[in-house]
């Protein structure tokens, strides 16, 4: 199924009108984008930027197909996901200010005290 | 007055215990219930003894209470010999060990808590509880330098292991035996323990209790062989099985090939368990150890009553020893053997104590040949004698060795019996000497002549050859035990007291006060013998059992007289099972059928230089004894100024090594060390090894492999946290791959 739908959408044949393969494109370049910004920074603040650039990406994603199927379960996933993200958002904002408290550093390689 | 209390009380208990008991032995009639209390009296004893401890009583009340409740004892052992007419009868408490695995004969194990009384058991346990009553008197004195938790618990350990010596010699049945035989062994453990302080006495205390262990395997296997084949370990019925019968019947015709070999084995089997208690060849090496215990615990236990349970044990399974043609002939060469080996040892000697517990060997081995020889009168009697001669003997070294401070070398002791306070000592060892050289009318005398005698009667495999060392060996005898005589008790009075002064302070016992009435001895202070040691003479609880024994040694010798044929002892012989005469023709006829051509040389009665061994062997062995008694008069005695030095000394060069050798016990300690220690050690190193590389390498390697596992992975584990979502990446990466695949 999933195959159908990347076949259909990936590059959209009318221009004037947005379908569920352009939100698909959107949260992909948005989850790469995150990904990338995760592996390549490190900056813990802006890792943790990143991961949530990942999870609005999977968030638009399941809203896209929410509609595309005209069922509300996606949607109402994503209200559950934001508000998770929201407490685990403050919850690691928290970490991170009593990390830096700790070293006066953000440099997530300062951290390796549980190699092997 | 709490024992009289204590006997009404247990009397009555044990009252209740006979009534509720069956009588359902064999053939045998019930004896009376109050044979009971000669084991129960003695436990009584121990219960009050540790009462004593636990009250930390610091007078000489547990030794009384022993002197109590044996005396009592010795009283019931007598009222047991005067109620005995003939025959025997079996007392029992109560039924021990029941339990069958079948209804057929043979699947059904009992033994009962029970008691049997013949003569044979009446006369063991007269002289048992008898000498544990006088030892325990003389105890009372000799160990006052430990009144307190130590006095309670030597008294405690000699009442055990009068309670199991009256079990192994009144049981009646073969695990009553057992269980009297390792409570004997352990009494002694005990009391050769009891300075438990020294390391030699925790050494031989050991040394005592594995050597027992090696024959006790013999004696559990015997017994076990004895239920396997005959069905029974009671005496009762043992004695009156058709299977023992039958035996006997086949000995009487001259068939002894009949005997089946499991039945021949059994007596093997036992005669190794007595070898271990009576200290016989080959091992006998802990006896003369074992004399690192207290002198009376040496007096009672390692000379005159436990060592002879080996005798007791052969005397009681007669029976089963007469049908088999290995064991009595085993027990002759090994008794023999014995015999002569530790007179050897004995002469070359300087501790006293260790001379007399060579003499002990040596005069169990005269026992033992006198059991081979088929007189097991002869052996009950010098078992009888040596009980009161030897614990006189031992009691009058301790004697010695309690007054000098725990001097035993007879090197430096010289004159003692011309001391002012010790004439009874002297007069006794005399005693006691004259009756162990075998001195003309006295007690071992005619002992000993009994076996000597039937040594060259009863034919056997060498016992005209035995009979000719055993008359060596009585003259070996003779010299070594004056030897001790004549160094020791009389000649030029000189002393030097023992090391045992600083032992007892190291004890933490405050010693001057039992010297404080010792000054009597003054005058025969000597210089250069000690600064401020003054020897103390005996006091009255040892002089008056040292002379009660000595006139017992003597009074003994009228034993012989009462009676015919062999005297009071050989009659209360005859009356049990014990008894030889009624096969003694026929097993000398199979003797003979069973060495062909030999018959005709020895008639039916053997000779001794062309005369009747019987008539010619007193004048024989008291000729021998007068050579001996003179060998050493004039070696030891006659010229001797100093106490360190005799004529002796002059002979020693011309022996050479032999004499080393001899004091050095033949290296028999040594051999044995080197043929059993040492590779016992080696190979307990191997096994430590193997364990080591073989076992904990095992282990080790399956410790090994899961960290070997881990190793590998661990480098993955890095830490930081951009590998982790490389790695996370790289997975999320793969799957789309992977889907994407599967679904081109």
């Amino acid at each position: 199924m999933i195959a159908t739908i990347l076949g259909q959408t990936a590059f959209p044949e009318a221009m004037g009108s947005l379908t569920l393969g352009h939100y698909l494109f959107v949260s992909g370049v948005m989850f790469a984008l995150g990904v990338i910004g995760f592996l390549t920074r490190r900056n813990l603040i802006i890792m943790f930027l990143c991961t949530e650039m990942m999870f609005q990406a999977a968030g638009i994603a399941l809203i896209a197909f929410s509609r595309f199927y005209l069922h509300h379960t996606g949607q109402s996933f994503v209200i559950f996901v934001l508000t998770v993200a929201a407490a685990e958002a403050a919850m690691a904002l928290a970490l991170v200010v009593l990390l830096f408290r700790r070293r006066e550093n953000l440099n997530a390689e300062e951290w390796a005290e549980l190699s092997g | 007055m709490l024992e009289t209390v204590g006997q009404g009380v247990l009397g009555g208990f044990t009252g209740l215990l006979a009534s509720l008991a069956s009588p359902q032995n064999g053939g045998a009639t019930v004896g009376p219930w109050w044979v009971i209390l000669i084991p129960l009296l003695p436990i009584v004893a121990v219960l009050m003894c540790t009462v004593c401890a636990i009250a930390r009583v610091r007078s000489k009340l547990p030794a009384f209470l022993t002197v109590v409740c044996l005396g009592a004892a010795f009283g019931l052992s007598l009222l047991m010999y005067l109620q005995l007419s003939g025959g025997e009868h079996v007392t029992v408490a109560y039924r021990w060990i029941d339990f069958a695995w079948g209804e057929g004969p043979g699947q059904r194990f009992t033994a009962d808590f029970g008691f049997y009384v013949d003569s044979l058991t009446c006369l063991w346990m007269l002289f048992v509880t008898g000498l544990a009553t006088l030892i325990a008197l003389y105890a009372s004195e000799y160990m006052s330098h430990d009144l307190g938790l130590g006095y309670c618990r030597f008294f405690a350990a000699f009442n055990l292991f009068v309670f199991s010596m009256a079990c192994l010699v009144m049981g009646s049945n073969l695990i009553m035996l057992y269980l009297g035989w390792e409570g004997v062994g352990l009494c002694s453990y005990l009391l050769i323990g009891y300075f438990y302080k020294k390391p030699s006495a925790v050494a031989a205390a050991k040394k005592a209790f594995i050597m027992n262990r090696i024959g006790d395997l013999g004696l559990a296997l015997g017994v076990m062989l004895t239920f396997v084949h005959f069905g029974t370990v009671d005496y009762a019925e043992l004695f009156a099985s058709e299977k023992l019968q039958g035996y006997t019947a086949a000995l009487k015709a001259g068939h002894i090939d009949q005997i089946p070999l499991v039945a021949q084995l059994i007596p093997v089997l036992l005669m190794i368990g007595a070898f271990g208690k009576s200290a016989q060849l080959p091992l006998y090496v802990w006896l003369p150890d074992a004399m690192e215990g207290p002198t009376p615990v040496s007096a009672l236990i390692h000379a005159a009553t436990m060592v002879t349970a080996g005798v007791y044990l052969i005397a009681r399974t007669y029976p089963l020893f007469l049908c088999s043609q290995y064991a009595l002939p085993i027990v002759a060469w090994v008794g023999v053997g014995t015999a002569l080996l530790s007179a050897t040892i004995a002469m070359a000697q300087f501790d006293i104590k260790r001379i007399m517990a060579y003499s002990t060997v040596s005069q169990l081995g005269f026992m033992f040949a006198g059991l081979a020889f088929l007189s097991s009168a002869g052996a009950a009697f010098h078992v009888f004698t040596h009980a009161f001669f030897k614990a006189t003997l031992f009691l009058c070294c301790g004697a010695v060795m309690h007054g000098f401070a725990g001097q035993l070398d007879l090197r430096k002791l010289s004159g003692v019996a011309y001391m002012k306070g010790w004439g009874i000592v002297g007069i006794a060892m005399l005693i006691g000497c004259l009756n162990l050289a075998g001195f003309p009318f006295s007690a071992g005398f005619f002992s000993k002549d009994m076996i000597l005698a039937e040594a060259f009667v009863t034919p056997g495999p060498g016992y005209t050859f035995l009979g000719w060392v055993l008359l060596l060996t009585a003259g070996l005898t003779a010299y070594y035990t004056f030897r001790v005589f004549f160094r020791v008790f009389i000649g030029p009075k000189y002393y030097e007291p023992g090391d045992e002064l600083h032992a007892h302070d190291d004890h933490g016992h405050d010693h001057a006060g039992d010297h404080a009435h010792s000054r009597t001895s003054h005058d025969t202070h000597e210089p250069g013998s000690g600064h401020e040691f003054h020897p103390h003479p005996p006091g009255i609880a040892i002089n008056l059992v040292l002379a009660i024994l000595a006139g017992l040694s003597v009074v003994a010798a009228g034993a012989y007289f009462i009676g015919d044929h062999g005297g009071w002892v050989a009659r209360l012989v005859h009356e049990s099972s014990a008894d030889t005469v009624h096969v003694h023709d026929a097993n000398t006829a199979a003797f003979l059928a069973g060495r062909g051509g030999h018959a005709s040389e020895h008639a039916a009665h053997g000779t001794f230089l062309g005369q009747d061994p019987h008539k010619i062997m007193y004048y024989v062995s008291a000729a021998i004894g007068f050579v001996g008694i003179a060998v050493a008069f004039v070696l030891h005695y006659l010229g001797r100024t100093t106490a360190a030095t005799s004529r002796a000394d002059k002979l020693l060069p011309t022996l050479g090594p032999i004499a080393t050798l001899a004091q050095r016990k033949w290296l028999v300690d040594e051999f044995y060390d080197f043929l059993i220690r040492k590779p016992l050690w080696v190979l307990s190193h191997i096994f430590h090894l193997i364990d080591r590389l073989l076992v904990d390498g095992l282990v080790n390697a399956l410790g090994f492999l899961p960290r070997m596992c881990g190793q590998s992975v661990r480098r993955t584990q890095s830490g930081v946290l951009h590998d982790y979502a490389v790695w996370m990446a790289g997975g999320v990466a793969a799957i789309a791959v992977f889907i994407w695949i599967i679904t081109l």
